[in-house]
C-alpha cells in the first residue's frame, strides 16, 4: 500500500529523496550527538559501566537471568490460568440464559475497565489481609492474580468474537445433527474458533510479559525490571547501561513471541484455506499492555 | 463506611484530576508523535521508513513501566533532565507524559496505518494523477480518511492510555494509582471500599470516552 502513495521516483524525486535522507540523517546524528554527549558528561559511557554485561557472567547469573525467570514464570502462570478462565467467561457471555449472560458480561466489562496495576495492588492487599500467603510469595501471587483477572476478561472477548465470527450454519448444522448445546460448543464451534483466535491469544502473551514489569516497579516483585536497582547498586551507578540491557531483553523476548504468532497465523491460514467457506479474517486485537492496553 | 474520606487526608478528586491531565496531555502528544511516525513509515524516503519501523517495533515491545522508570532514573536522576519542572511532583508529571507519549505514539501509528489501509488505492492513484505531491496526497486525501476510519482503534488506544497513566505511580506522580496505594496502606480495613472507589473512578473516565468515540466512529465513518 505504501507504493500507491507515490510514484516510482524519477531523477528529480530521487535527488529530492537524497536531500531528505541527508537532512533526516543530520537530525538523527544531532540527536545522537546530544544524547551521547549528555551521557558522556555524566560518565555513563565509560567502559566499566557497560563491560560487566559482557565480561562478568555474574551480572547475568545473579540478577538478569533470575529476574527473567521470574518474569516468564509470572507470565506463564497467568496465561495458564487466564486461558481456561477466559474461555469459560467467553462461553458464559454467549449463553442462552440471561442469568448467566448478564452477570458474566458485567464481570468481563468491569475487569476490562480497571487498570491492571489497581488489580495487582488490590489483590496484594487482599492476600496480605485475608490469606496466609507468605510475604515473599505475595508479590508473585498479586501480579499473577491481577494479570489473570484482566487478561481472562480480554481473552473472554477474544473467544466470544472468535465464536461469533464463525458462519451461522456451523452451529445450525450441529443442532440439526441432534447435538446438545454443550456438544455444539465443545466439538463444533470452539475448535474452529481457536484457530481463528490463536494469533490474538499469542499476542496477548506479549501484553502479559510487559505487564509483569508493573509488579517489579510497585509491588516488590523480583522480576527483570526490578533487577536494575541491584545492578546499579553493585556495578557503579550504570543506570543507562542497565536499563538498555533490560529493555533489550524484553524486546528480544517479545519480538520472539510476535514472530511465533506470525508464523502460527501463517500456518493456520494455509491449513484452513481449503476448508474455510468464508475467509475468516483474524481478529485484530491491538493490545497495548502496560496497565491495559492492551485494550488496544 | 466512607468516613475516612471526610478526614480531608486524601485528595481523591485531585488525584483523578492528575490522571485526567496525564491522559489528556499524553493523548495530544501521542497523536502528534503517532502521526509523524506513520508519515515516516509510509514516506518514499527509505531511511525514514526504516527509522519509523525500528522505533515502533522497539518501543512497542518494551514494557511501559520500563519506559517510564527509565525516564525517571535515566533522564532525571542520571542526566538531570527536569523538562522545566521545578519540584519533584512536577518533574514526575512531565516525565510521565514524555514516557506515555513515546510509548503510546507507536500504537497511534499502528492504528493510523490500519486506517490508511482502508483507503482504496484508487484514491491515492487519482490524487497522484491530479499531479499532487506525496505530502499533498498524504495530508489532503489519505490521512483525513484514515483518521475517520481509525477512530475505533484510536478510541481503544485512548482508553488504554487512560488506564496506562496508573503506571506513572511507579515514579511517584500524584495520580490515582499512587493515592490508592497510600490509601490501601492506611485504611486496611476499608480495602474493598477503597478499591471500589478507584474502580468506579476509572469506569467513569473510560466509559464515556468509549461511548462518545463509538458514536463518533459511526457518525464519521466514510461510507463506501
Amino acid at each position: 500500500m505504501n507504493s500507491v502513495l507515490y510514484d516510482v521516483p524519477g531523477p528529480k524525486a530521487r535527488r529530492r529523496n537524497v536531500v531528505y535522507t541527508i537532512v533526516f540523517l543530520a537530525v538523527l546524528a544531532l540527536v545522537a550527538y546530544w544524547v551521547l554527549s549528555a551521557l558522556a558528561d555524566k560518565n555513563q559511557l565509560a567502559a566499566e559501566k557497560w563491560s560487566p554485561f559482557v565480561t562478568d557472567s555474574q551480572v547475568w547469573t545473579t540478577y538478569l537471568l533470575p529476574g527473567l525467570t521470574e518474569t516468564l514464570k509470572a507470565a506463564a502462570l497467568s496465561i495458564l490460568i487466564a486461558l481456561p478462565l477466559g474461555a469459560a467467561l467467553g462461553i458464559g457471555r454467549l449463553s442462552d440464559h440471561r442469568w448467566v449472560r448478564v452477570p458474566v458480561g458485567a464481570v468481563v466489562e468491569f475487569f476490562r475497565a480497571i487498570p491492571v496495576l489497581l488489580l495487582m495492588m488490590f489483590s496484594s492487599a487482599v492476600y496480605a489481609a485475608y490469606t496466609p500467603v507468605s510475604s515473599d510469595l505475595r508479590p508473585l501471587y498479586a501480579v499473577v492474580t491481577g494479570l489473570v483477572l484482566y487478561n481472562a476478561s480480554v481473552i473472554a472477548e477474544v473467544v466470544r468474537a472468535g465464536v461469533l465470527s464463525l458462519p451461522r450454519g456451523q452451529g445450525d448444522a450441529a443442532v440439526a445433527l441432534g447435538m446438545r448445546k454443550g456438544q455444539t460448543m465443545l466439538y463444533v464451534l470452539l475448535p474452529q474458533a481457536v484457530t481463528v483466535m490463536l494469533p490474538a491469544l499469542v499476542s496477548q502473551l506479549v501484553v502479559i510479559v510487559k505487564d509483569t514489569a508493573l509488579g517489579g516497579a510497585l509491588l516488590g516483585f523480583g522480576e527483570l525490571l526490578s533487577q536494575n536497582r541491584q545492578i546499579t547498586a553493585n556495578y557503579g551507578a550504570n543506570t543507562i547501561a542497565a536499563f538498555t540491557v533490560i529493555a533489550l531483553i524484553y524486546i528480544a523476548v517479545n519480538a520472539l513471541l510476535t514472530y511465533l504468532a506470525a508464523r502460527l497465523e501463517k500456518r493456520l491460514r494455509q491449513g484452513r484455506k481449503a476448508a474455510a467457506a468464508k475467509d475468516t479474517a483474524p481478529i485484530v486485537n491491538v493490545e497495548m499492555g502496560g496497565a491495559s492496553t492492551g485494550g488496544l | 463506611m466512607f468516613d475516612f474520606l471526610d478526614s480531608g487526608q486524601y485528595d481523591l478528586l485531585g488525584a483523578f484530576w492528575v490522571t485526567a491531565q496525564l491522559a489528556l496531555y499524553s493523548a495530544i502528544g501521542s497523536l502528534i508523535w503517532g502521526t509523524a511516525l506513520v508519515a515516516m513509515r509510509v514516506s518514499p524516503v527509505p531511511l525514514m521508513r526504516g527509522f519509523g519501523t525500528a522505533y515502533v517495533n522497539l518501543v512497542r515491545n518494551t514494557p511501559l513501566t520500563v519506559v517510564i522508570v527509565a525516564c525517571s532514573f535515566g533522564l532525571n536522576q542520571t542526566l538531570q533532565i527536569t523538562l522545566g519542572g521545578e519540584n519533584f511532583e512536577e518533574i514526575g508529571f512531565r516525565l510521565a507524559i514524555l514516557g506515555l507519549t513515546a510509548y503510546t505514539g507507536t500504537f497511534v501509528c499502528e492504528a493510523l496505518r490500519s486506517g490508511i489501509n482502508t483507503v482504496p488505492a484508487g484514491q491515492a492513484e487519482a490524487a497522484r494523477a491530479l499531479g499532487m505531491s506525496f505530502t499533498q496526497v498524504l495530508t489532503l486525501v489519505i490521512l483525513p480518511q484514515a483518521f475517520r476510519a481509525a477512530i475505533t482503534p484510536l478510541a481503544n488506544v485512548l482508553i488504554a492510555l487512560t488506564k496506562n497513566t496508573t503506571v506513572a505511580a511507579a515514579i511517584s506522580a500524584a495520580e490515582a494509582a499512587f493515592l490508592m496505594k497510600e490509601m490501601i496502606e492506611n485504611e486496611a480495613d476499608a480495602l474493598f471500599v477503597v478499591f471500589g472507589i478507584f474502580a468506579f473512578g476509572f469506569i467513569l473516565l473510560t466509559l464515556p470516552t468509549g461511548l462518545f468515540l463509538g458514536w463518533a466512529a459511526k457518525r464519521l465513518a466514510v461510507k463506501r
